[in-house]
């Protein structure tokens, strides 16, 4: 056995990397043919005030992220269907005000500055068994979630008119992929950071478009992108001790510029 | 003669957004078999129309029955195919094939969670041979035409398996070559496979062509009837010009 799996540390590492990894480009699929790419940081800003949240009361701070975030999501589809804001403005309130509320309480209690640093760049230590047990129950509720309603997410995000005029119940399947989205975006923040989450669930689908493909044959590429990405930036993160966060958003990088370079040979 | 069965009825319908009355006591039938050309002038309300038929916006006032049912107890949605305006920029990058569009067309029939079915797949497979994009099936949509991209359009409706056809500027980034097919391939849905077709155009030459009776539509309802009698200068003045007002409604 490699020496890498002999830390139980690692071993949840993995385990919780590779749930996040099927289901953050999944979600991410149906954020970035909405236009929606912005979505995955706002979010992850909304649990990064949710953790420190935790952090100041002293419970899990990854309940209180999947918390904060749900609310969130709830407020900005509100405030979108209100139409009083615009939908690009709705998530720049929510990510610098959630931004906001972070700093302060972060001002408020000096006392764990080091801690919330692993949460903004992702760190393979931060998974404790609790964590990864909520990890992956919430991820197979995501995944799942996905497959059942597979038709209806596509329909709404593919044509939201239509959709309605078919009478489907279009509020309520937005609703649902933003409250998704904020799960995924919160159980990923520990693995992959903050600052980081955004770019796994949009990096392997923008990459897995290049090959023109149908849209269930992108969603399963984008997925196969995304779990490279996490294996490989795991691996990186642990001999050569970099932040893992950063290690798998970099190997998505360069799946991404190979398949680029690759599609533009290939035409 | 005896008529057909109504399919949309119309009673008194207005609709007004901020206070501004874009449709004004609109009472009309269209019946099974029909063929109905919607013209008017831009901003005469004929989306709005086409919406409210549909449900996607509510009327201010007034009843809507859609076969025979008040439209709140209206549940058969699929017996409705809408083809919308646009072709947008959205949709050229969208990445779904032909097949994947086309099959949208089945949701209305099936509930949540439930998966599509053999008969799904023969019902879209023949959508897209009626029009004419069988060969497209696994080509992604962004590839395609502005004519073929309608077409799909047209399938994923008629994959529905519908009885009327609402179609909402049909010929909008068609060109004039491939007009003349668009419109032979309406009158055989219209007439070899008993569609009911509504279509909203701004082309008042292909409306009295083509179609076997128009609406003229500028907020109120300014005619109404077979276009040989109505499409005059005379009535085109009242349409497009200033004074607009309502003349009695031909049967």
């Amino acid at each position: 056995m490699l020496e890498i799996f002999q830390y139980d540390f690692m071993i949840r590492a993995f385990e919780a990397g590779v749930a996040i990894g099927v289901i953050a480009p999944l979600i991410g699929t149906f954020l970035v043919v909405r236009r929606y790419s912005l979505m995955a940081d706002t979010l992850a800003h909304v649990s990064f005030a949710g953790v420190a949240i935790g952090l100041l009361l002293k419970i899990n701070p990854v309940f209180s992220a999947i918390g904060l975030s749900l609310i969130a999501a709830f407020g900005i589809e509100s405030l979108r269907n209100s139409r009083r804001v615009f939908g690009e403005s709705v998530l720049a309130l929510f990510l610098s005000g959630s931004l906001a509320i972070a700093v302060i309480i972060l001002s408020l209690a000096k006392g764990f500055n080091a801690n919330l640093f692993s949460y903004l760049f992702g760190s393979i230590g931060t998974v404790s068994t609790a964590d990864l047990w909520v990890t992956v129950s919430l991820a197979i509720i995501v995944f799942l979630d996905v497959v059942f309603l597979y038709k209806e997410l596509f329909f709404t995000s593919f044509d939201s008119e239509l959709a309605e005029a078919s009478g489907l119940p279009v509020k309520v399947i937005n609703l649902t992929i933003v409250m998704l989205a904020a799960i995924a975006v919160a159980i990923s923040i520990s693995i992959v950071g903050v600052l980081l989450i955004g770019a796994l669930m949009v990096i392997p689908v923008i990459a897995a478009m290049q090959y023109g493909m149908s849209f269930l044959k992108t969603l399963i590429l984008s997925v196969i992108f995304s779990l490279i990405s996490v294996i490989v930036g795991l691996f990186a993160s642990y001999y050569l001790n970099l932040a893992s966060g950063g290690a798998i958003v970099l190997v998505a990088l360069i799946i991404f510029l190979l398949s680029l370079g690759f599609t533009r040979g290939s035409k | 003669m005896q008529l057909e069965e109504p399919y949309i009825e119309l009673n008194n319908v207005s609709f007004s957004y901020d206070h501004t009355s874009v449709l004004e006591n609109l009472s009309f039938t269209v019946r099974k078999g029909e063929y109905l050309g919607i013209i008017g002038p831009n901003g005469g309300g004929k989306t709005t129309l086409i919406k409210i038929i549909l449900g996607l916006l509510q009327p201010t006032s007034g009843t809507i029955s859609l076969f025979g049912k008040d439209r709140h107890d209206f549940k058969e949605k699929y017996r409705i195919g809408y083809v919308p305006q646009r072709i947008t920029q959205a949709e050229k990058s969208f990445p779904a094939t032909v097949f994947e569009v086309v099959r949208t067309g089945r949701i209305a029939r099936l509930g949540f969670f439930e998966r599509f079915t053999k008969d799904d797949t023969d019902a879209v497979e023949r959508a897209m041979e009626i029009s004419g994009i069988a060969r497209y099936r696994d080509t992604l949509i962004g590839n395609l035409s502005g004519g073929e991209r309608q077409r799909v359009f047209i399938a994923r409706a008629l994959a529905s398996e519908p009885d009327v056809l609402i179609l909402d500027e049909p010929t909008v980034g068609v060109d004039i070559g491939a007009q003349k097919t668009f419109y032979d391939f309406l009158s055989s849905l219209n007439k070899e496979h008993n569609i009911t077709i509504i279509f909203i155009s701004h082309d008042i030459d292909a409306v009295s062509h083509e179609t076997k009776t128009v609406l003229c539509l500028n907020h109120n309802l300014v005619c109404h009837g077979l276009p040989q009698d109505l499409l005059n200068e005379h009535i085109l003045e009242r349409l497009y010009g200033k004074h607009s007002q309502r003349v009695p409604h031909h049967k």
